[in-house]
């Protein structure tokens, strides 16, 4: 499993599929996904590995991304394992 | 405050000393003749109550920066004459429907410009509120009022003069008048900065509203955009604008047999003829509009329910005569007398403004009065 | 398992919480996103007054957390010089599109810089009136196909691409000019950083100020939206070329 050193929290239904973000992100760690979204439009999630550096924040034109960096032991990426 | 009083001043200077009594702090204007004299003094005056006077490069962008200044919850004005006010309908249209109650002076050429200061604005369905002073000392005390019902309503405002009016001479003295002095709403739309406070958005679009459509406070998240929202509320404000605002100058209606109707400077020489007319034994009565719009239409249906004819003077090809008609509902024939008349100059000081030419015009229309 | 997570990035304040219709893959929301950071970093929020012109991003007017005025098309150098000229402690700045500001509005801006009014104008640069569906501006480039312009832009017909931050930056009056991208990570941050410089500019009384922010459009172009980034690259920056042209003597930040 990657070493994930940060992670991001994804505002699903605010995307609008556009795919800026997975090429930005240097570890390739944003795919985008098979079901759609609340408006209709299919949306990324995150794999292992994610570094936190905010490049997917930079270029979101939806403001979908909050990032967070840390120190993390192998733990899950997930949106769901952030505290408060 | 200035401690100039009374002075013999020419019209266009009067209403500018006049506004800047009022508070107004931030005026611009393009010169053209002739309004170009308001300009002139504001340029000397306004620096002197440490307020700002812009020469703007167009008047586009005068009746825009008019829109800022105001939006910012400062008094302001612009003046101009038809063609420049033209080329400002954009805005004040808009500026109707986004409530920014500026003051915007039409020192017209001739009185053409009547459809549009009363119909222009508002892309031709909102107009702003219109007075038509006939005098120096009327113009004084229309710029305090103009600025009051401006803020009263917030809505804009327009004063409709001509040639006459800005370049004739007369004592004035700057007072407000009595119907000024009451107070006004706080200024709770103003973008000043969102001090303390959760910021304002002023737009005509009908973005970020915050009732519901039945009037009722939406909790604050839940903006919504209604562009046909300030649209209704402009007609609904005109109603309620009508139902308060409407001024009219009568003289000699008990024993009137024909009604003589006229607007702005204009109006004295009609009523200087109705005079005469009296003198020569004809039953002549006169009315006058001073607000254009809300137009005094109850004063003319009263007039009209008596049958009594109506002979419209104005220096125009016919325009407020069809206000009139559509007063009178056909009760009583309307006719006109007036007419367009310039010197060569083109800027509306022609021959008919003459109160012996509108004295024969009353008395050939009051020959007929009476046939079938 | 405990993660040990700082937030590093989370939506500004100064932006709300709604979301906007903008379409996917457009550069307006980045260059407005970084404009609103800025103010809320310099503590400006109370203090700002924003004139917004008439294109896609007068959507933002229902976002933006500051006074805000609505101008016509074009118009909004002129508004917010009136706003400025009678609160001249507040910040003011313009937010306005090529066919806003180049287009409609070319005089407006014009008139305010060489009056050196002590404003900012922040123009969103995608070469094309998107809201009315992508037509051809004062900024569309050569060859650049639009619906008013089916062939590409020719300039036997059309003339050339109007460069205005290079054509103000003569003016004595303006101190401040720049032009910026948000097509790449990068682009977004540097914007941010001359958006930031311009506000200063103002902030201290130095001048008028411009900038200029090359956005996508893949909608307007015509492009598959993620194309978007690309074509901005190989069509229009090459026309546009970023970077600072003018910035007052001693501007440190």
């Amino acid at each position: 499993m990657a070493k994930s050193t940060g992670t991001v929290r994804i505002v699903v239904d605010a995307c609008k599929g556009c795919e800026l973000c997975i090429p930005v992100c240097p570890p390739r760690v944003l795919v985008m996904s098979r079901a759609v979204n609340a408006i209709g439009f299919r949306y990324p999630e995150l794999l292992d590995g994610c570094t936190g550096c905010e490049l997917c924040a930079e270029i979101c034109p939806d403001y979908c991304f909050e990032v967070y960096r840390g120190i993390s032991r192998d733990a899950p990426s997930r949106s769901e394992e952030i505290p408060a | 405050m200035s401690d100039l009083k009374r002075a013999f001043l020419e019209g266009g200077h009067a209403l500018a000393e006049a506004a800047i009594q009022a508070g107004c702090r931030f005026y611009c204007g393009y010169p053209m003749t002739p309004s170009t004299e308001v300009l002139e003094y504001m340029a000397r005056r306004m620096p002197e109550v440490g307020g700002v006077c812009v020469n703007v490069e167009s008047e586009l962008e005068g009746i825009n920066m008019v829109w800022g200044a105001t939006g910012a919850g400062v008094r302001s004005m612009i003046a101009s004459t038809t063609n420049g006010m033209s080329l400002m309908q954009e805005s004040l249209s808009e500026m109707v429907l986004g409530r920014i109650p500026a003051v915007i002076v039409n020192m017209g050429r001739g009185q053409g410009d009547y459809n549009m200061c009363t119909r222009g604005g508002g892309h031709g369905s909102n107009p702003a509120i219109v007075l038509a002073p006939s005098s120096g000392p009327e113009a004084v005390e229309t710029a305090y009022r103009a600025f009051h019902l401006a803020e009263k309503w917030r809505h804009p405002v327009m004063i409709f003069g001509d040639f006459l009016l800005s370049h004739t001479s007369e004592t004035v003295t700057f007072e407000p008048p009595e119907d000024t002095l009451g107070p006004l709403p706080d200024k709770d739309w103003a973008t000043d900065g969102a001090r303390g406070r959760p910021p304002r958005l002023l737009t005509s679009l009908g973005m970020r509203i915050t009732d519901a459509p039945d009037g009722s406070p939406l909790p604050d998240a839940q903006t919504r955009t209604d562009v046909t929202a300030p649209m209704r509320l402009a007609v609904q404000r005109h109603e309620e604008i009508a139902a308060a605002e409407i001024r009219v100058e009568t003289h000699w209606l008990e024993d009137a047999e024909l009604v003589v109707s006229a607007f702005g400077v204009p109006a004295r020489f009609a009523q200087y003829a109705a005079r005469l007319a009296r003198d020569e034994g004809m039953k002549i009565g006169f009315v006058r509009p001073y607000t254009l719009l809300p137009f005094p239409a109850e004063t003319f249906r009263r007039v009209a329910e008596r049958g009594l004819p109506i002979a419209v003077f104005e220096n125009n090809a016919g325009q407020m005569v069809q206000d009139v008609r559509l007063a009178v509902e056909g009760r009583a024939p309307v006719h006109f007398i007036g007419g367009i008349s310039m010197d060569s100059s083109g800027f509306g000081v022609g021959p008919h403004i003459d109160a012996l030419h509108i004295l024969q015009r009353l008395r050939e229309v009051y020959a007929t009065r009476n046939a079938a | 398992m405990a993660t040990e997570m700082q937030k590093v990035f989370t939506r500004s304040p100064l932006l709300g919480t709604n979301t906007h219709s903008l379409c996917p893959g457009c550069g307006e929301p980045n260059a407005i996103r970084v404009l609103m950071e800025n103010i809320e970093e310099m503590e400006e929020r109370e203090n700002t007054i924003c004139v917004l012109g008439i294109g896609c991003y007068t959507a933002f007017a229902a976002l933006m957390e500051i006074d805000c005025q609505q101008a016509m098309h074009g118009r909004a150098p002129a508004q917010a010089t009136g706003v400025k000229r009678v609160l001249p402690d507040r910040l003011v700045f313009t937010l306005q599109g090529d066919g806003d500001m180049v287009t409609e509005g070319i005089q407006e801006v014009i008139h305010a810089a060489s009056r050196g009014e002590k404003i900012t104008a922040v123009c969103l640069n995608n070469a094309a009136f998107g809201e009315t569906g992508g037509h051809m501006t004062a900024t569309s480039v050569v060859g650049q196909k639009t619906k008013s312009t089916l062939g590409g832009r020719d300039p036997e017909v059309h003339g050339h691409p109007i460069r205005l931050p290079e054509m103000l930056q003569g003016f004595e009056g303006v101190a401040y000019v720049a032009r910026g991208t948000v097509h790449t990570p990068v682009g977004v941050k540097k914007t941010k950083k001359l958006l930031r410089a311009a506000l200063e500019t103002q902030r201290r009384g130095l001048g008028f100020g411009l900038v200029e922010i090359v956005t996508m459009c893949p909608t307007g172009w015509f492009v598959p939206t993620a194309d978007g980034p690309r074509f901005q690259e190989e069509h229009l920056l090459p026309i546009f070329p970023v970077g600072e042209l003018k910035r007052p003597a001693g501007l440190d930040v």
